[in-house]
């Protein structure tokens, strides 16, 4: 086997990528103009290029990869993946997007701070934000680690390295902030990473004369296509549980919510969302035709366990020669853009929470703001970093599934209650947070650091968003109820400040 | 740094006392120093109570009850009468079992303590302490606590003069943009009037945006987008004037535009560039403007490149100097200041003949803080 010949698409989309990225991110820090086009209200970030730049965080290596490879595993169950992942785009629009950004809360802890003044509950949110975040890098570097393995055959650990290293140094640096123009770019690179290949391969997949899926021992017959076609009560409660962590999940992720902040107003915040919800539909389809086509050309991948990689093999797989060397190159370069734009945005966000709220106090008394940022960088980075390199790879979907219920146990109870009901207090709002915080938090590191059993207690630690969002949601009901005297003074000004769109003339206090 | 915790010596039993009281005070005082209101009373009346002890305590302005804490809220009703007889008569006052009909059997609440709340030899409130009986002791602990508490009531009323300072100088600011400006605008207008009359209409137009804009009333804090609007009108007609000797170069994040900034914060520091750049210097004078994402914050800059000024000009400026031609910058430090927390002051570098350039830092998110 020829290794420099296999490895190089792999090499060149890999740099690719980086250089793209890097260059868009100059040319837009350098943007500068005169005064004759510095027309400041038609500069305001539009509706369709700051969805572009969300689906851009959004779409990470659990979409790129983890989907397909579940769907190839696991069978038509898991599209409630992706419908999850859209769908909380849904759930954002009605009840979160416009309130959220009339807030004027850049992060979910200014939220809360916001809402119910009080310190505990904003630091409570901050822990809570950098602990989703790095459960949502762990998978990311993980995924990394799978791709430089299958497309350069470097060792497993050297992916988390690599792109845990230029991610630090993008951050530190300052070079892929948020630049709503380099986000878009990634989405529209990730999409078409996808979308080219996905048309050759099912192209030859008709040209082979449609074949059905290879039968195989290792996987029992039927059940693949046919949503719970196992499982029975536990199979229910699995879909169900993951139903509610992926609706409710999204408005809790801290890359996605510093997005909306860009939005000039609340009604722009909506337009926002809803093409979000269109970009991610048209993306989400992709996915599953890997995991079909992988049932009949790739099974044994499935067998030996790396369904992770089915997206980046695939290619290879189905076509011989150069053409399929340039779809591996552009699938490998999607996947790189993945973990580059989701990991940058996570930990920038992760380490703005980690400067202003954790280490702001060092041993000489305050931090300066760069330092204080470098080192959260450094902190965000480098935790998931050593723990993706050390533990064994739970699947890249199912980890930020875990995410997803954490942050769906405890920000959508603060989000919806802080949003729609008034009468929620701090002592209400740190109680839920805690309870919700530890139930599903303990469930994912459980999950994370030993295989669970079958049987209800595993399924109920493997799937914890089903019970923890309803205890939460409960906890914090109760003990508000419990607290009626510390309704935040501000409280009814602040819910019309939230509620009463911006062209209506009143005093907003 | 973590200290190994140590148990220490904490001193006799009258020192910890003396600790009780100063901490509970040290509680109270915060919320106090908002001035009198419902809130800031529920949020400090009982640290009070603490201080003093009684079964109920409550806090009354002139006219009734602001907050109660403690048992038998069905004595709340009684406090408007107490409330006006002290008023009567002012000082410290005692009441007893006559004063407080009761019918619950076992009802700790027999007797009061008055002491009135003074801010500048003004009765602005009480503090009413209830007991089983009374004792001299707790009449004299009243009326040192009211005094404390007239002493924060007082220092949030200097906090609010300040405040109010503040405010009638961004009025003043706004009318201090007017007599050169104005002069100096409708003067190039008049200019283009024959030569070329749409461009006359189109300045005189931007000139009535920007008068709307800096004469408006309501709000102490806008966008950025809305006050860079601002200094693209004020911009355009500079260049009427000055033609091709003002080169600008800007770059602005659009991430940061709904950042929300004090009203007219960038607008002075543009006019002061203006000024040192073209007017005072000869020749053609760049000045740059920058807004940049810093993820939880934003970063505007206001460059230069004119005559520059002496650093400790500047420093008197920023100090609250009136006598300094720098107008504005002083009043925009304090106010970004007075926003945002300390941190967040203009950052000016400068020297003689090597151009100005101001620095401002605005978070994204402060409480209390919307456009």
């Amino acid at each position: 086997m020829n290794l420099s010949m296999e490895s190089a698409p792999g090499l060149v989309a890999v740099t690719l990528v980086a250089l793209a990225t890097l260059g868009i991110g100059t040319w837009g820090l350098r943007f500068s103009r005169t005064t004759s086009d510095f027309m400041v209200a038609s500069r305001s970030v539009a509706p369709r290029l700051n969805a572009s730049a969300i689906g851009g965080e959004y779409l990470s290596a659990a979409s790129f990869l983890g989907v397909a490879g579940l769907v190839l595993v696991f069978g038509a169950d898991m599209l409630w993946y992706p419908i999850g992942w859209t769908a909380g785009y849904l759930v954002l629009l009605v009840l979160v997007a416009a309130p959220l950004r009339r807030s004027g809360a850049y992060t979910l802890p200014d939220f809360a701070e916001a809402r119910l003044g009080s310190r505990p509950v904003r630091l409570v949110c901050s822990l809570l934000v950098v602990c989703i975040g790095w459960l949502y890098l762990l998978p990311q570097f993980q995924g990394a680690g799978l791709t430089l393995h299958s497309a350069v055959g470097a060792p497993t650990w050297s992916g988390p390295v690599i792109v845990g290293l230029v991610v630090l140094v993008n951050s530190v640096s300052g070079g892929m902030r948020s630049i709503t123009f380099v986000q878009a770019f990634q989405y529209w690179l990730k999409l078409t990473a996808l979308l080219v290949p996905a048309a050759v391969l099912v192209a030859v997949w008709v040209g082979d004369g449609t074949p059905g899926a290879a039968t195989s021992e290792a996987w029992g017959a039927g059940g693949w296509s046919t949503p719970l076609g196992e499982g029975g009560g536990q199979g229910l409660y699995l879909t169900y549980s993951l139903i509610l962590a992926t609706f409710l999940g999204t408005m809790g992720l801290p890359h996605v919510v510093v997005r909306f902040y860009t939005n000039p107003d609340g009604a722009a915040a909506r337009r926002t969302t809803l093409v979000v919800l269109a970009l991610l539909g048209v993306f989400y389809l992709l996915p599953p035709v890997y995991g079909a086509l992988g049932r009949v050309y790739a099974s044994e991948l499935a067998v030996s366990g790396r369904s992770d990689v089915l997206v980046l093999e695939l290619p290879r797989l189905m076509l011989d020669g150069p053409v399929g060397d340039v779809l591996t190159g552009l699938v490998t370069a999607g996947a790189f853009a993945a973990f580059l734009s989701t990991s940058s945005g996570l930990a920038i966000a992760v380490a703005g929470v980690l400067s202003q709220d954790v280490t702001w106090r060092g041993p000489r008394g305050r931090l300066h703001g760069i330092t204080a940022f470098r080192i959260g960088a450094v902190l965000a980075v480098t935790v998931p970093c050593a723990v993706a390199v050390a533990a064994p790879s739970v699947g890249v979907a199912r980890t930020v599934g875990l995410a997803f219920a954490v942050a769906a146990s405890t920000f959508c109870p603060l989000l919806l209650l802080g949003i729609w009901w008034r009468r929620l207090t701090d002592a209400g709002a740190l109680a839920g947070l805690v309870v919700g915080g530890l139930g599903s938090g303990t469930a994912a590191a459980i999950t994370l650091s030993w295989s669970t059993d079958h049987g209800w207690a595993g399924v109920l630690v493997e799937q914890p968003a089903a019970w923890s969002i309803p205890l939460a949601l409960t906890t914090m009901v109760v003990v508000s109820l419990l607290t009626p005297r510390r309704v935040p003074a501000h409280a009814s000004r602040f819910m019309v400040r939230l509620h009463a769109p911006e062209t209506l003339e009143l005093d907003r206090g | 740094m973590v200290r190994p915790w140590r148990r220490t010596h904490l001193g006799s039993e009258a020192d910890r006392a003396t600790f009780r009281a100063l901490h509970s005070a040290s509680l109270a005082s915060p919320a106090l120093r908002e001035g009198l209101t419902a809130g800031s009373a529920e949020r400090s009346i009982r640290h009070l109570r603490a201080l003093l002890g009684t079964p109920a305590l409550a806090i009354t302005d002139t006219a009734g009850l602001l907050a109660w804490d403690g048992t038998g809220q069905h004595h709340e009703e009684q406090v408007p009468a107490l409330v006006a007889a002290t008023l009567e008569r002012g000082g410290t006052r005692g009441f007893d079992r006559g004063d407080l009909p009761c019918q619950e059997a076992g009802c700790p609440l027999r007797t009061a303590v008055v002491s009135t709340l003074v801010v500048e030899e003004r009765v602005v409130g009480t503090l009413q302490a209830f007991t089983p009986y009374p004792t001299a002791g707790l009449a004299r602990a009243n009326d040192e606590v009211a005094q404390w508490v007239s002493g924060q009531l007082e220092l949030a009323e200097l906090d609010a003069s300040r405040t109010r300072l503040m405010e009638a100088e961004v009025r003043a600011l706004r009318a201090q943009i007017s007599p050169h400006f104005i002069y100096n605008s409708l003067g190039a207008i008049a200019s283009f009037v024959r030569t070329d009359p749409d461009r006359a209409r189109d300045l005189l137009l931007e000139f009535a945006d920007f008068t709307r804009y800096s004469f408006r009333r309501h709000g102490d804090f806008t966008t950025l987008a809305e006050e860079l609007r601002s200094v693209e009108r004020y911009l355009l007609l500079e260049q009427a004037r000055f033609g091709d000797r003002l080169q600008l170069t800007l770059g602005i994040a659009p991430e940061v535009l709904p950042v929300a900034v004090p009203f007219l914060c960038i607008q002075p520091l543009v006019e002061n560039a203006v000024r040192h750049g073209l007017e005072a210097a000869e020749g053609v004078g760049h000045i740059r403007i920058t807004a940049q994402d810093r993820g939880q914050e934003c970063v505007i800059e206001v460059e230069d490149d004119g005559v520059g000024e002496d650093p400790e000009k500047v420093r008197r400026a920023l100090a609250g100097d009136a006598s300094s031609d720098s107008v504005g910058l002083g009043n925009v430090d304090a106010r970004l200041r007075n926003a945002f927390g300390e941190d967040f002051g203009l950052v000016v570098e400068t020297a003689p003949g090597a151009g100005t350039k101001v620095v401002v830092r605005v978070p994204k998110f402060a409480p209390g803080v919307h456009p």
